[in-house]
């Protein structure tokens, strides 16, 4: 495997979540667990850049795609100009989900550096904070892509 | 070393670290005994230490939790110290209470307690540096000032950072805790900036934080398996068919100790990894005995609620005047059930904790809200003493008081000394759903009566509420004074309490969050009985600005502080705007958690039902100032987020003594689309600041059911809203 551009080799079983592959046997733990559902967004990696949810995602259908998870995000300019505006802008209040709320956002602006408000809500519909701070996961996101608030 | 009381119990100490540093710290009365030669252990541990490179850290005493208080509250002590805030760095305490005190993220009651404490701790520290300065400079110490971490001499041109001064500054007499001088609030540098979490760098780079990310040597990975039905324990389980999976390294049955807030009975597996135990869980049949709440549902609970409506409980809260010889006078008459369901929390970070069991020793990695009770239950159904329980309060991925009981902390030990391996024991989202701490569903029976010129004469409440043997439950009581007793001159609230086997616990501004819907919407409805506008209503009701009850009480309420957020709400909603068909702004106010707050809404029904919260005005009185106003904000924003998801679609309901739901498809959090624009705008009294946690909740469910009246007519007097009944 190919995880955060480091080649990585993993010994699982074939079905299992790469979300459980990343926390438990290789050690990522900023990928997190929230629903185990596909219905929170907390486990979002991306696959070639693409977004997917880790919980969703078996080993075994990763392939050679190149993973990159939260803890690789600083390695583009794009993931580092969101990490400091979510820093800045004091996104978190647990924390807990942002890091899939970056990974989404990052997949977002990758393809639509641009975004409209429905743009980002469909983006990132999928990924809960049960802490509430929306608000500024929003702002953040145009800060970086430099449109209106 | 010297010391000073903090607080009864506490001692303020300060003494030399190794290297020539200062360090500055509380323990229990008496620590100084210990023998302690001026370092930080045995019972004493820093607030603040300052080491002679300058380098300066601060403690910060209180659990995690997104609410933002590994900040605000360093912000105090280094904002009094006058160092810059990038100077330094804030460390977490372990769980001590008799060296912290109270560690409790709970009740929004750090800023309260430890406002005062903490700028005068930081003070003292810097009085004692100043007084080093001077006696090395031979100059008075009035001729000193300081700034970023440095007393300077300025008249000499000189200047010595605290770092050169800590080792002289650590044989000095504590200067008197009461005396020092605090720095006029106008002059504050940090304490009332924005201020961005001091571990965000950390969150948004994926580092480990959460309990859930812990590890130890040697771990496994343990999960338990509860009973659908709360109270249930084990008849059978196919212990032998699990243990043969792959990945899987043990797996018992615990009886428990008959107490779900404590040890529940079920089934433990350990397996390497958590996806082993997963699977292990699908092959895991287990036969159940169900517990003494089997036969209860929600459906049961609401037929009996139902029933009582008419009647006065066998519980009597609070009366005033004679409600009963007024009602018959009255000019209008209005009766009206309200309701509102169970909730389970649902934080995201599901309840988990690392244990390690080693001979009578004990050492927790939790994310908890409140440690103590978890290391009693520890202490007493492990055999240990509490001491030799070692818990590191880890960040919690939300908490919303769920994590004020401690049960998995108990679990994880147990699993871990049985099992004879430190494990990480984790909770599935739904073994978190479905076993719940409920925030308690409740039924108010309302009746209240009007005077001639719409004043409110008289009002009755039969509360519906839920515990034991006629005791109310955790976090299902209602005040004597819940608003608006004491404002109607007769009043009468009494309650029956239903029999619950289920936990319940506190949520998020506990049981107000339930009443603010309650109360604030049926005095909306009598706003309309009697012709007037709802915010006028209020205005009348609430009466001439004045403090109801004594001063110095927690439950006095101050009329002035609510008009201030009534008013302030809706100047910012523009109040009394004309707005297109089916569009409609309503108001509600609440007072709780020594917070004042009132919400405004504007929302937008769809001639389907559908409800858009087009936008959300939040004003909030807690005294004279606000500690952060980046945390701060972000705390009402995400009550008032929490609070509208809640009202949209929530409910947990019972069937069979198990919650049905089981994952957020059935337990829905509002999510990006639906959140509307909030502003949020503190109006600053003269008090003492308080907390910021939940206040901010109670008052929105009722504006939301408010605006939705406004824009179509219907009174909603039951939560999660039914958008049936709104269809055009
Ligand atoms: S954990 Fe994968 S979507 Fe929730
Ligand atoms: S910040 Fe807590 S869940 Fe998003």
């Amino acid at each position: 495997m190919n995880i955060n551009g480091k080649p990585v080799t993993l010994e699982a079983d074939g079905d299992m979540p790469l979300l459980w592959a990343l926390r438990d046997v290789i050690g990522l733990t900023g990928t997190k667990y929230g629903c185990g559902a596909g219905l929170c967004g907390a486990c979002t990696v991306h696959l070639d850049g693409a977004p997917v949810r880790a919980c969703q995602t078996p080993v075994a259908d990763v392939g050679t795609a190149k993973i990159t998870t939260i803890e690789g995000l600083s390695a583009t300019d794009l993931g580092r100009k969101l990490q400091a505006a979510w820093a800045a802008l004091d996104v978190p209040q647990c924390g807990y989900c942002q890091g899939g709320q970056l990974m989404a956002a990052a997949a977002l602006l990758r393809d639509t550096p641009k975004p409209s408000d429905d743009d980002i809500d469909a983006a990132m519909a999928g990924n809960l904070c049960r802490c509430g701070t929306y608000t500024r996961i929003r702002a953040a996101i145009k800060q970086v892509a430099g449109v209106r608030a | 070393m010297n010391a000073l009381p903090l607080s009864r119990r506490q001692m303020l100490f300060a003494g030399a670290l190794a290297g020539g540093g200062l360090w500055f710290g509380a323990g229990p009365a008496g620590a100084a005994q210990d023998g302690v030669a001026g370092s930080p252990g045995a019972g004493l541990t820093a607030f603040i230490r300052i080491m002679p490179d300058n380098r300066i850290t601060i403690v910060s005493q209180n659990p995690e939790i997104g609410q933002g208080i590994k900040t605000s509250i360093p912000m105090l002590i280094v904002e009094e110290l006058d160092a810059d805030w990038s100077q330094v760095t804030i460390e977490q305490a372990l769980a001590d209470q008799k060296i912290y005190g109270r560690q409790v993220a709970g009740g929004s009651m750090a800023t309260t307690l430890l406002y005062d404490s903490m700028r005068r701790t930081g003070a003292a520290a810097r009085a004692m540096l100043v007084q080093a300065a001077a006696t090395r400079l031979g100059v008075p110490v009035g001729e000193l000032t300081t700034g970023s971490a440095m007393v300077r001499h300025a008249a000499s041109n000189r200047s010595l950072s605290y770092g050169a001064l800590a080792a002289d500054a650590a044989t000095l007499p504590l200067p008197d805790l009461k005396a020092v001088t605090l720095k006029d609030p106008k002059a504050f540098r940090i304490v009332g900036k924005p201020m961005p979490g001091v571990d965000n760098m950390k969150v948004v780079t994926g580092a480990p934080l959460f309990g859930i990310d812990a590890s130890v040597p040697g771990m496994k990975i343990a999960m338990f398996v509860k009973c659908p039905c709360y109270g249930g324990t084990v008849a059978s389980a196919n212990l032998d068919a699990v243990k043969a999976i792959k990945g899987v390294r043990n797996a018992f049955i615990v009886a428990g100790n008959g107490d779900d807030y404590e040890l529940a009975a079920g089934v433990a597996i350990i397996a390497d990894t958590t996806w082993a135990a997963m699977k292990a869980r699908e092959a895991l049949q287990v036969e159940w005995a169900p517990g003494a709440g089997a036969d209860q549902s929600s459906e049961g609970f609401a037929k009996a609620a139902a029933a009582l409506a008419g009647t006065r409980g066998p519980q009597e809260i609070f009366t005033e005047g004679d409600a009963a010889a007024a009602m018959p006078g009255a000019a209008k008459r209005l009766k009206a059930s309200y309701h509102y369901p169970f909730l389970v929390h649902a934080p995201l970070e599901p309840m988990n904790c690392t244990a390690r069991v080693d001979g009578d020793k004990v050492e927790l990695w939790a994310p908890t809200q409140n440690p103590e009770p978890g290391r009693a239950s520890i202490a007493k159904l492990l055999g240990v003493a509490p001491e030799a329980v070692v818990i590191h309060m880890m960040r919690c991925g939300g908490g919303f008081g769920r994590r004020l009981t401690t049960e998995y902390m108990t679990e994880a030990a147990w699993i871990a000394r049985e099992a004879k391996v430190p494990v990480k024991l984790i909770w599935t989202r739904e073994d978190d759903v479905t076993r719940g701490n409920l925030r308690p569903a409740g039924w108010h029976h309302l009746e209240a009566g009007l005077d001639a010129d719409g004043k409110v004469t008289a009002w009755t409440n039969h509360f519906v509420s839920f515990g034991k043997e006629g005791k109310f439950g955790r976090a299902a009581a209602i005040e004597t004074t819940q608003f608006p007793a004491r404002f109607v001159p007769n009043f009468r609230c009494d309650a029956t309490v239903l029999d619950l086997a289920a936990p319940t616990n506190f949520l998020r501004a506990p049981a107000n969050n339930g009443f603010g819907f309650v109360m604030q919407s049926f005095i909306d409805e009598l706003a309309y009985l009697a012709g007037q506008d709802p915010v006028a209503f209020r205005r009348t009701l609430l009466g001439t600005p004045r403090l109801v009850g004594p001063a110095d009480k927690r439950d006095s309420y101050d009329a002035a502080r609510a008009l201030g957020v009534l008013d302030k709400a809706a100047a910012m909603a523009g109040w009394g705007r004309k707005l297109p068909k089916r569009e409609g702004l309503g108001i509600a106010f609440h007072f709780s958690h020594l917070g004042y707050f009132a919400a405004a809404m504007e929302v937008a029904v769809a001639d389907a039902g559908d409800v858009k919260v087009k936008k959300v005005w939040a004003a909030g009185d807690v005294g004279r100032q606000i500690v952060n106003p980046s945390g701060a904000i972000n705390q009402v924003q995400g009550s008032v987020i929490d609070a509208i998801g809640s009202a949209m679609g929530q409910a947990a309901t019972l069937s069979g003594g198990a919650i049905e739901q089981r994952n957020y498809d059935g337990f829905p959090i509002m999510r990006m689309p639906d959140t509307p624009p909030i502003e949020v705008a503190f109006v600053l009294s003269d008090h003492p600041p308080t907390g910021l946690g939940e206040p901010a909740y109670p008052a929105t469910p009722p504006a939301l059911a408010n605006a939705i009246f406004a824009a179509t007519g219907v009174r909603l007097r039951s939560l999660p809203i039914d958008t049936e009944l709104l269809k055009a």
